[in-house]
């Protein structure tokens, strides 16, 4: 994550007044927080005006079932995915498939993982645990094309198979990165134009959102853009930023027929109840996990649901139940890097804080693992250990993968994370690294 | 409260999901009225946020720097009726297809003399060169502004390998806000999309390393047009792509 995390302080380091519109940032995310039923409802008004269909879910089994019934009431076969958080938390995709629906993911990383039948390890860069070399084997043996070695050409031979599925499928469906109170629009922010495909080419656009996801006008939306893309990936703005409105109009030669947007609570309103709220600020950009010291070693399947790195410490606990993921709060050294860069300044070791006050209350830390934290937490505070500690725990990662590169169970207090799941071993670019520094001193 | 429970309340989920947010929020129905009104006249109002400083010299020069950085070529000319040669020149200089297509709004441009067969029909998949106008730039970012509709579908400046986006100059404004503005007071209502470009389709999915092309265009150029020249009304036709291409 080290590149990502400087390509980040790059591009804050060219905003001078940067801290000034972060501290906007917050405050416009915590105005629709403290007023959410009256932006949501002005949403859903401005969104209908414009022919849309708002759909409300409860629960990730309403939202599949309403994605099911749309694509059934329209004799869909085919959708097509860009990223979405929402689909993820519910396992869409798996569900549209036991329905007989052919589902093709379309960004990069997440075809990748969708034909290699992995989760995602990073919200920005769901990959990223996989090297180019992995993916050249999975596209041939997939493809069944001619091994590529470039990753232009792996580039390419993915939008040469991609690209007609955009063309013949019947439905699109999406995230949001933001829903505009004001004109009723979704915004999608992608760079390699899978955003723009799925809303544009097939008749049917579904975008599945959370309820927190709402944001007042078109001059809030520039602001939080300014801050979600540098945060993200240090661009100044992502390639694609676009603004959904409605169907199309009656001599329009493109764009979806029907528009849905199905609004998502799952748990988010006991977020806003409770003394966490801050959390629903989070406009998903990554950096948290980008500059995370904890997530660099352990990598993102580790935090064992959808959200990972010190966002998904604290969200996942709160959607999942804090029995189910109670040992993550404590996957956190409490460096404090992640409050320092999350651009609406949500004060993550705080919320990771109390949910550690809540777990112990409640009794649900397992000794061993408050031992072992302590210790983690020793190491951390002293830069050298810590650097000797995270280059030992990503090689012994790697080594304890062995030949399916699958870890079963991690040594000490990681042990608990990886009960009951597989951890794909990390072999991005820390690994690698490694590997060749090894080689270099002729090991 | 387990998801079986949930859903056996009473009501619709949409007014389960408010009441529930009301009751987060600590909102009565008094209250709740109240604050509706102040949150419909802020959206009336939409005050602008802080934005980094905007202390270049020229926007023009500003939005080339910009959207070069970003992997767009950028060209300039004076009138409307150089565009034809410039585009022979580019597609030549990188032996691109001398064939393309347009928004209408460009039918009536010399294309032949140029030596390029331009149609003005939708795009279809195999079609290598796009040519669009613009609704607006942004000089901050370099980013191309497009509305969707029946003159300006969304989809020539996203299927074709190549997009060529032709912008006059004074739509040129120095950020996203003024282009708002701009959407307010000439459209009132914003059309069903509207796409900033910012440069050719990339991805850094793979190992982190970026890579132009994946699945929107691969190159993205523009050429600024300093003399505006204002689309012709008898090119407003509403239902243009249903006829016959023309070239
Ligand atoms: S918590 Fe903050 S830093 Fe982390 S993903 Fe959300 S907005 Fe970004």
């Amino acid at each position: 994550m080290a590149r990502m995390s400087g390509v980040r302080a790059d591009a804050v380091a060219k905003v001078p007044n940067f801290e000034e519109i972060r501290t906007a940032g917050a405050a416009i995310r915590d105005r629709v927080l403290s007023n959410l039923d009256a932006y949501l409802f002005q949403f859903e008004q401005a969104a209908q005006a414009r022919g849309v269909i708002v759909h409300w879910a409860e629960t990730g089994t309403d939202v599949n079932r309403i994605v099911r019934d749309i694509a059934q009431q329209n004799g869909v076969k085919k959708i097509i995915k860009s990223k979405s958080m929402l689909g993820e938390e519910s396992s869409l995709n798996h569900y549209l498939q036991e329905a007989g629906l052919d589902v093709r993911e379309t960004d990069l990383g997440e075809y990748i993982l969708q034909i290699s039948g992995e989760t995602p390890s990073h919200i920005i860069a769901p990959a990223i645990h996989k090297s180019k070399e992995d993916v050249g084997e999975l596209f041939e043996r997939v493809h069944q094309m001619p091994r590529k070695h470039t990753i232009p050409e792996m580039c390419r031979e993915a939008r040469m198979m991609l690209r007609p599925h955009f063309l013949s499928a019947d439905m699109g469906i999406s995230g949001a990165n933001f829903l505009i109170a004001e004109t009723g629009s979704v915004v999608i922010v992608t760079n390699e134009g899978n955003g723009r495909m799925t809303t544009t080419m097939p008749r049917i656009h579904v975008a599945i959102t959370g309820i927190e996801k709402v944001i007042p006008t078109l001059e809030d939306l520039s602001v939080l853009l300014r801050l979600l893309t540098r945060s993200a990936t240090g661009q100044a703005t992502s390639n694609y930023i676009s603004m959904l409105t409605g169907v199309r109009g009656p001599n329009d030669s493109d764009g979806p027929e029907q528009m849905h947007v199905v609004i998502v609570d799952n748990h988010r309103t006991e977020l806003l109840a409770s003394d966490m709220r801050e959390a629903l600020r989070c406009i998903r950009c990554g950096a948290c996990m980008n500059h995370c010291p904890v997530y660099e070693v352990i990598g993102g399947h580790t935090y064992g649901w959808v959200y990972p790195g010190p966002i998904g410490s604290v969200l996942t606990p709160s959607y999942v139940g804090l029995e189910k993921a109670g040992e993550l709060p404590n996957a956190s050294t409490l460096c404090g890097a992640c409050a320092v860069v999350c651009p609406v300044k949500i004060p993550l070791p705080d919320l990771m804080r109390k949910l550690r006050e809540k777990s112990f209350e409640r009794k649900l830390r397992p000794a061993s693992e408050r031992l072992s934290m302590r210790l983690w937490g020793y190491v951390a505070a002293r830069p050298k250990l810590y650097a000797l500690a995270t280059k030992l725990g990503a090689r012994m990662l790697q080594w304890m993968g062995g030949e399916d590169k699958l870890i079963h169970k991690l040594p000490g207090g990681l042990k608990e994370w990886t009960n009951g799941r597989d951890m794909p071993a990390p072999s991005g670019k820390t690994f690698r690294e490694l590997y060749a520094e090894k080689k270099a001193v002729g090991k | 409260m387990s998801d079986a429970l949930r859903s056996g309340g009473q009501g619709n989920p949409r007014d389960r999901i408010l009441e529930r947010i009301r009751a987060a929020t600590g909102k009565d129905a008094k209250s709740a009225t109240q604050d509706l009104e102040a949150v419909q006249s802020r959206l009336r109002e939409h005050p602008r946020g802080p934005r980094p400083p905007f202390n270049w010299p020229e926007l023009v020069a500003q939005f080339r720097a910009q959207a070069s950085a970003l992997q767009s070529t950028v060209e300039v000319v004076e009138n409307l009726a150089d565009v034809p040669a410039a585009i022979a020149h580019y597609l030549e200089d990188l032996q691109l297809d001398r064939r393309a297509v347009s928004w209408p709004e460009f039918r009536g441009l010399d294309w032949r003399a140029a030596g390029l067969q331009v149609e003005q029909r939708t795009v279809r998949d195999g079609d290598l060169v796009g040519i669009t106008g613009a609704y607006a730039g942004i000089a901050e970012t370099g980013t191309l502004m497009l509305l969707s509709g029946p003159q300006t579908p969304a989809a020539m400046s996203l299927l074709p390998d190549t997009h060529i986006a032709i912008l006059r100059t004074s739509r040129i404004v120095e950020g996203m806000e003024e282009a708002w503005n701009l959407l307010r007071n000439e459209h009132g209502k914003p059309p069903r999309a509207v796409n900033f470009v910012s440069g050719p389709s990339r991805s850094g999915d793979i190992e982190m390393q970026i890579v132009l092309g994946v699945h929107g265009p691969y190159r993205v150029h523009i050429v600024l047009v300093t003399q505006d020249a204002g689309t012709p009304r008898e090119l407003i036709n509403t239902d243009w792509w249903r006829q016959p291409a023309r070239t």
